[in-house]
């Protein structure tokens, strides 16, 4: 039996059903690991004696009935921005290169009550702050489609594990695309909730009215599983919200007959490259033939959402960054004075990525600068939820593509910061409107990269985006299986040269795209 | 460049951040943070006279509870993070004479 090309929904059904263990599927990822890891380096920190010890532990629970679930059992990646009590949380930073949490954070307690059995921590921009998972203190991510790419950012080490099987899944968070933009250059689905569905405590904060913990998984139904166990009240988050109903697996329906979805003409225009345009437009139409009513129309104020983004998040992350002082934990650099040894610690201990958001973030935010430049964006904000609550009073959904590009190669984004926040043009304002989107593979680049497509709901409606996912991925699959044997998608990012995720139907390129055509003409 | 940040300005914002910077950084903090100004001030071709600034998504106000602990005493645990520690308290850089 073939453990790692089972998602995390099928193996813990075999788990439970007896046909393997918990300490065998874990075994088979340590496996998996010893063969990828070394070219990868998708993790900061692998526990693999306690992650043993607990799978066994699981083991005995799940066979004596105890545990039920659809995780039960299941080896789990965490980016490393999530504390977990006992297990060194770096944040991919050096300041944090010693600090072991007192408590775990409320998605991962969620998780551990699930059973899923925690392998380690994931690499990741440095604080969540950065598109590539190369600015990590601890070393590169390697995307595991081509090695000599990025994996994308922040979440980057999250999303290569699910890739390359060195787990089953994996938690992520999402200030301003870092979980969604890696899945898509990944090739897995990455979902974003809608802010305050997921518990913030023991995240360490980057943007707090930005941030979002969420699924990183090998399909669609196993998001849906892994949304259901950690979205949760908690009075420990203040800006937690009291949802209704959070089982999303019951969303997992083939159907979307007259949905609405918008296309926004302003997300294929200058800057999309031609095949990743090409491939989310297929799924489009994939879509439109299951049924959902396809409309395009102007979302308008998409070039100002990167500024704002950044105006908001540099100030939220200099407030929040303060903590970090050689006091109570972390790095200490040595110093005469009290002050002396702030300065220094936190030069020393800060890399240049992070270094430059607290600079412009305590600029912003100064006196005298504070109205024209925070206030400005925190109004700019206000007008970009707005531009989405019209387009909400119309359609279901918004349809797009995660990215401009597919994974850029390694070293070529950090030389020019300001074309690397370009690249999250399209994922960014779902944040800054609190919205839930999802990115899942829709095909691949004539490279073999994959390519992701974004759907994008109005608050609260993950349910809606889960059914459309669903029946998107579902529609693909039989259409590649009658193609002849192709591998699922959480296969395809391992089997490099295949290409299982592209739609075979060559008709589709049409009708709406007439439009787009020429709105794209300078992609 | 629109924005020219002067070596007054960096000074300033360096302290605010508390990051001590070489000659050599602040001259890139300077060029920096000029281009991601003169990006931001994209957001000035927009009228946003009598737009209610939006620091949060959901109309959610102060959220309280009971001022009560509910959590033990983990200071020994906690303690352990600190890069110095003496008698059950973090140790500090002598901040006065």
């Amino acid at each position: 039996m073939d453990l790692l090309s089972m998602t995390a929904v099928e193996l813990s059904q075999a788990i439970r059903e007896g046909r393997t263990t918990a300490p065998e599927a874990l075994a088979a990822v340590f496996a998996q690991i010893e063969a990828k890891e070394e070219t990868l380096h998708c993790y900061i920190t692998i526990e693999k004696e306690k992650a043993m010890q607990r799978a066994q532990e699981v083991q005995a629970k799940i066979e004596a009935g105890e545990l039920i679930g659809p995780l039960a059992g299941v080896p789990v990646a965490i980016k490393d921005n999530l504390c977990t009590e006992g297990t060194l949380t770096t944040c991919g930073s050096r300041i944090l290169e010693n600090f072991v949490p007192t408590f775990s954070a409320e998605a991962v307690e969620l998780l551990k009550n699930a059973g899923a059995v925690i392998i380690g921590k994931t690499n990741m921009d440095e604080f969540a702050m950065g598109s590539t998972t190369e600015t990590s203190y601890f070393g590169v991510t390697r995307n595991p489609a081509d090695p000599a790419r990025v994996p994308g950012g922040s979440s980057g080490g999250s999303a290569a594990a699910v890739a390359a099987g060195e787990c089953f899944f994996a938690l992520g968070s999402d200030t301003g695309g870092s979980i969604r933009q890696p899945a898509g250059y990944c090739g897995v689905v990455g979902m974003k909730p809608t802010y305050g569905t997921v518990s913030r405590y023991g995240l360490v904060a980057y943007g707090s009215s930005l941030d979002q913990i969420g699924p990183l998984t090998k399909d669609v139904a196993d998001c849906a599983a892994v949304l259901s166990v950690i979205a949760s009240h908690d009075e420990k988050d203040s800006t937690s919200m009291k949802r209704e109903d959070t089982d999303f697996t019951s969303a997992l329906v083939r159907d979307v007959k007259g949905l609405k979805i918008g296309i926004p003409r302003d997300y294929f225009s200058e800057g999309l490259d031609s095949q990743v345009k090409e491939a989310v437009l297929k799924a489009a139409k994939v879509l439109e033939a299951n049924g959902a009513v396809l409309e395009e129309f102007d979302l308008s104020l998409v070039d100002y959402a990167i500024p704002t983004y950044y105006t908001i998040a540099a100030a939220e992350a200099s407030s929040n960054l303060e903590r970090f002082d050689g006091i109570k934990y972390g790095y200490r650099a040595d110093a005469e004075g009290l002050h002396q040894m702030y300065k220094k610690t936190r030069s020393q201990g800060f890399g240049e990525e992070v270094k430059r958001r607290i600079m412009l973030g305590s600029f912003v935010l100064s006196s005298g600068y504070y109205d024209a430049y925070y206030l400005k964006a925190l109004k700019v904000k206000a007008m970009i939820k707005k531009a989405f609550d019209d387009a909400f009073v119309r359609y279901d959904l918004i349809l797009g593509p995660v990215s401009p590009t597919t994974a850029p190669r390694l070293g070529e984004s950090l030389s020019d910061p300001l074309k690397m926040y370009l690249g999250d043009i399209y994922t960014i304002s779902v944040n800054l409107a609190g919205l839930p989107a999802i990115s899942l593979p829709c095909g691949r680049d004539d490279q073999g990269l994959p390519i992701g497509l974004q759907l994008i709901g109005d608050c609260f409606s993950e349910k809606t985006l889960i059914r459309a996912a669903y029946t998107c991925e579902q529609a693909v699959k039989s259409a590649g299986e009658a193609d002849a044997g192709q591998n699922t998608p959480g296969e395809s990012a391992v089997k490099d040269g295949e290409n299982p995720q592209t739609v075979k139907d060559e008709t589709v390129a049409d009708s709406k795209t007439g439009v787009m055509t020429s709105a794209g003409k300078e992609a | 460049m629109a924005n020219i940040i002067s070596d007054e300005t960096i000074e300033y914002v360096s302290i605010l951040a508390k990051l001590d910077l070489s000659e050599e950084q602040k001259e890139a903090a300077k060029r920096d943070m000029g281009r991601m100004l003169d990006y931001i001030d994209k957001l000035n071709e927009l009228d946003t006279e009598g737009v209610e600034p939006m620091s949060h998504v959901f109309p959610v106000q102060n959220v309280f509870r009971e001022d009560v602990v509910t959590n033990g005493d983990d200071s020994e645990r906690l303690l352990s993070n600190a890069p110095e520690e003496q008698d059950n308290m973090f140790v500090v850089p002598r901040t006065f004479e």
